[in-house]
């Protein structure tokens, strides 16, 4: 198999490892995304659990990533570096977290509910796709 | 607080999130790319052309679904009214780009690496997710 058809199946591959972990996890419903959220109400902690089995599995990856010159199956890595904590950074997670919290819902989940329930999901994924599309008119770096 | 016993699934939760975890760390140690999903996104509507890795990512994401749907164990409701999925959505669209990430992007892998950034992102999403999901059941 060529390097570049390996590459492409590491991305189909981490994407359908990444869907099983929302599914699995429930992070893909939005009712019990809501349940999280709601901690002044009858508090459903899962979703801190998802956070706390996520985060140190994904540091192990990126540890290595940091002490390799490449990938393994790519000449550079893309981790950004950026590190300045600016206002776009501030007024953007305020935004996401009013989103977040009408629908309980986040861009994995939008584009697996698209597909599960279609009826109001391709609804919520085109707002957010036509969201995505008027920060790129918006903004020229982008 | 009280805790919703009947609703906590800690086991469940634990083992998903494990999975997620891994998924990003097999995408940073093959390619090299984040598994920020705002991004991938982003980046397939801005550089469609020069976006391989991000459709076969997003197709991995659509074969589970397909999957999921077919053989599903639990039914996934969505029960916010149009109206406000479609606010939710502009706002999720909009602020996820502007704010350069998601649960993904910022809340695993930013934390992961240890980025104060997406530390402080993630906070501000959550504290005003969980504000947001106050003022909805009051008004």
């Amino acid at each position: 198999m060529s390097t570049e058809k390996k590459y492409l199946l590491a991305a189909f591959v981490s994407g359908a490892m990444f869907a099983c972990g929302l599914l699995w996890s429930e992070m893909a419903n939005p009712a019990k995304v809501l349940g999280f959220l709601d901690i002044t109400g009858l508090w459903d902690p899962s979703l801190l659990l998802v956070m706390m089995g996520a985060i140190p599995t994904a540091a192990l990856g990126f540890r290595w990533m940091a002490k390799q010159s490449k990938p393994l199956l790519a000449a550079h890595h893309a981790v950004p570096a950026t590190a300045n904590i600016d206002v776009p950074l501030i007024i953007g997670a305020v935004l996401f977290g009013i989103g977040w919290g009408i629908a309980g819902i986040c861009p994995g989940p939008a584009v697996l509910l698209a597909v599960i329930q279609p009826a109001s999901g391709v609804l919520f994924l085109s707002a957010m796709a036509l969201g995505i599309a008027l920060h790129a008119l918006i903004s020229p770096r982008a | 607080m009280l805790i919703d016993t009947a609703h906590f699934t800690p086991l469940t939760a634990l083992s998903g999130g494990l999975l997620i975890g891994l998924a990003a760390s097999v995408l940073v140690v093959s390619i090299g790319k984040v598994a920020g999903i705002s991004s991938v996104l982003g980046g397939l509507m801005t550089h469609p052309t020069t976006s391989a890795w991000r459709w076969a990512f997003v197709g991995g994401l659509v074969a589970v679904a397909w999957g999921w749907q077919a053989y599903r164990g639990v039914a996934l409701t969505i029960e916010t009214p149009s109206i406000w999925l479609v606010v939710a959505g502009l706002c999720v669209g909009v602020g996820t780009r502007y704010g350069a990430g998601c649960t993904s992007g910022h809340g695993v892998c930013g934390i992961a690496r240890g980025s104060l950034r997406s530390v402080v992102a993630t906070a501000v999403f959550m504290l005003v997710a969980m504000v947001t999901v106050w003022l909805r059941h009051r008004f």
